[in-house]
């Protein structure tokens, strides 16, 4: 019972590390919430099963055309609509969920509301320590870490992650340094959809996809990200797998009350804003706190 | 007496367009019953009214204090399960379960403010965002008390006839609505909480240090838009006769701001006009060709506003219709050249 539970919070909290650490660079950097986020990734899982199960494309153009894709979307849409509004964040919040909405009927008009899922990229599972895992599962863990690595190190040792993390630090500051903020600001937002355009890429065979799914995704990643602290990327990660964690436990454990993953996993968030409002690892300035 | 109030409708409704409008809009509704009182059409604008009440209730708590509440159904689900359940277990009637109901509701508003109280911004709204999930996961846990999926049925008319309800709906609409925009006339010379909750959302710090309770006031705006939430809730329950997990979707929390943003955040009757433009505009796209498209088209219109209208269509035509003089600060139509109290000229004053 011990091994399939770490082997199913260690996928999930994989992919959510994906999903959050995307948002939460977003939101530190642009300080956008972008509610819209888990239907990027809907579109990509979307993407990935018209190209692969529709049109029969292999795999490798069809990750490519996704990601790529998925992206291309995510900065048009900071381009067009979000920049003009970046000053007030209640608008964004309700702007990005309003194009959750919109991808969600475009998806139930174009397809249906269907349950669809893409071919697995390396099909068949073995046995680890008597427990058989799909070789899917694997390639999941295998690419999540490599993502990480890779973005921690963008982050810390190329210009552009200095750039952003300045950025992230103050802006207007940085402006002053010589950085262009709207660039950085941009390929801030092109750096985080691709993750989630990447998280859909190796969720599309694992999970059924409907134009709805977008929805208890983001509930979670929320409760990720603001668990970690709003920002703070080594918070979402470590998040993504406290809340896998309960989420897989109550999956284990009471089984005929599956359906409450998302309540306890909202009162662990609940419980870490009581006690440190800012999350885990999130910052609150002094003339912000009350 | 009378004569008094004849007075003051000839001075101060008659000259400016925007109240003028506000008195036809309700007297056409009074009279509406009497054009027309085929069921359906009646049904609507009742439903209209209920989620008037509840979408200006969010204006008053998320757009007047400034806390911005992402979990609004919480209240109206709690106001619409309280009623149900006190019918259930004590057989009470609409009359009496219905304010109970919302006095759950607002406390269930204390509650939730608790642990809010200590966050801000991006982290307040998605802890509000949360506590409905939460409730209708319990609710949905018990189902030999809630119903379960299916929720509670055969709840008692508020009325036998449609007409009876349509009645009893408009005229808890107008006092509630109208007791929200007293409580948060800024203007205002007997109430304090206007001034304050704007207070509170323009600079919380600056608000302390000037000797205001802000938790206390904050505590106050979360009690009354819980309680007008559940007022609401309440209603919808005893006009439908169910009450299900409907009642606490994510969907109905947005739907409150998506009303409040098209008609106007921090104006009580922004939201009044949105629902009654957006909420029978919907339901008449439903039988027709493009009722399939009825939701993307509001995710558009939302995100058009959004990103040209930020101010809400109705606060952008009263601002078109009226002026304000710049002397005595008594609102004019704008097509008058000279103030109708102190005749400063209106010409240089600019729009909006």
């Amino acid at each position: 019972m011990i091994v399939p539970i770490i082997i199913r919070t260690l996928t999930l909290g994989g992919v959510y590390a994906l999903l959050a650490s995307g948002m939460s660079l977003i939101f530190g950097v642009a300080h956008i919430v972008n509610l819209a986020h888990t239907a990027f990734f809907m579109v990509g899982a979307y993407g990935m099963w018209f190209l692969m199960r529709q049109q029969g494309w292999g795999p490798i153009e069809s990750i490519l055309v996704t990601v790529v894709g998925v992206t291309l979307l995510g900065l048009l849409v900071y381009r067009v609509f979000l920049n003009r509004v970046r000053q007030h964040p209640q608008a964004i919040l309700l702007i990005t969920i309003a194009f959750a909405l919109v991808f969600q009927e475009l998806l139930l008009l174009g397809f249906g509301s269907h349950f669809r899922t893409a071919p697995a990229l390396i099909p068949g599972s073995r046995l680890i320590l008597g427990v058989r895992v799909t070789n899917q599962d694997l390639l999941v863990l295998g690419v999540v870490a490599v993502v990480m690595i890779v973005m921690w190190l963008v982050l810390k040792k190329t210009k552009l992650g200095i750039a952003i993390r300045a950025t992230a630090n103050d802006a207007e500051i940085a402006n002053l340094m010589g950085i262009s903020v709207p660039r950085t600001l941009l390929i801030t937002m092109g750096i985080g959809t691709a993750l989630a355009g990447v998280a859909a890429v190796l969720m599309a065979p694992l999970w059924v996809f409907y134009p709805y799914i977008w929805m208890s995704p983001l509930t979670m990643v929320l409760a990720i990200v603001v668990l970690g602290g709003l920002g703070s990327i080594k918070g979402s990660v470590i998040g993504a797998f406290i809340i896998a964690l309960v989420e897989t436990l109550v999956v284990f454990l009471l089984p005929q009350h599956g359906y409450m993953s998302t309540a306890f996993a909202l009162l662990a968030m609940i419980i870490v804003l009581s006690v440190r409002p800012g999350g885990l690892f999130g910052t609150i300035f002094e003339e912000e706190r009350l | 007496m009378l004569k008094r109030r004849l007075n003051d409708f000839r001075w101060s409704v008659l000259p400016i367009p925007g109240r003028l409008m506000a008195v036809i809009f309700f007297v056409f509704l009074f009279v509406f019953p009497l054009i027309n009182d085929a069921r359906y059409p009646l049904l609507i604008i009742t439903l209209a009214c209920i989620y008037a009440i509840f979408a200006v209730s969010w204006d008053l708590l998320s757009g007047y204090t400034g806390q911005v509440n992402f979990g609004h159904a919480l209240f109206f689900g709690v106001g619409a399960y309280g009623s149900a359940l006190l019918y259930k277990y004590l057989g009470l009637q609409p009359w009496a379960t219905i304010p109970l109901g919302a006095l759950i509701a607002a406390l269930a508003g204390v509650v939730t403010c608790l642990p809010a109280l200590r966050l801000r911004g991006p982290y307040l709204s998605l802890l509000t965002l949360a506590f409905p999930l939460l409730l209708s996961q319990v609710a949905r846990a018990f189902p030999e008390v809630t119903g379960g999926y299916i929720g509670i049925r055969g709840l008692p008319a508020l009325a036998a006839s449609p007409i009876g309800r349509y009645y009893v709906c408009l005229i808890v609409m107008i006092v509630s609505v109208l007791i929200m925009w007293k409580l948060t006339d800024a203007g205002s010379k007997n109430v304090r909480t206007g001034l304050i909750f704007h207070a509170i959302r323009e600079d919380e710090i600056t608000a302390r240090a000037t000797g205001i309770n802000t938790i206390r006031y904050k505590i106050l705006a979360f009690a009354i838009g819980g309680f007008f939430g559940g007022i609401a809730g309440g209603l919808f329950g005893h006009i439908l006769r169910t009450v299900g997990l409907g009642v606490f979707a994510i969907s109905l929390s947005f739907q409150a701001i998506i009303w409040v943003v098209f008609g106007g955040i921090v104006s009580i009757y922004g939201p009044v006009i949105g629902v009654f433009v957006l909420y029978p505009l919907v339901e008449l796209m439903q039988g027709t060709a493009i009722g399939e498209y009825r939701n993307l088209i509001m995710a558009v219109i939302v995100i058009l506003i959004l990103c040209f209208m930020p101010e809400g269509i109705a606060v952008r035509i009263r601002d078109k219709i009226e002026r304000q003089c710049p002397r005595c600060k008594l609102s004019n139509a704008a097509w008058r050249r000279e103030c109708r109290a102190c005749s400063a000229s209106l010409r240089h004053v600019a729009d909006g």
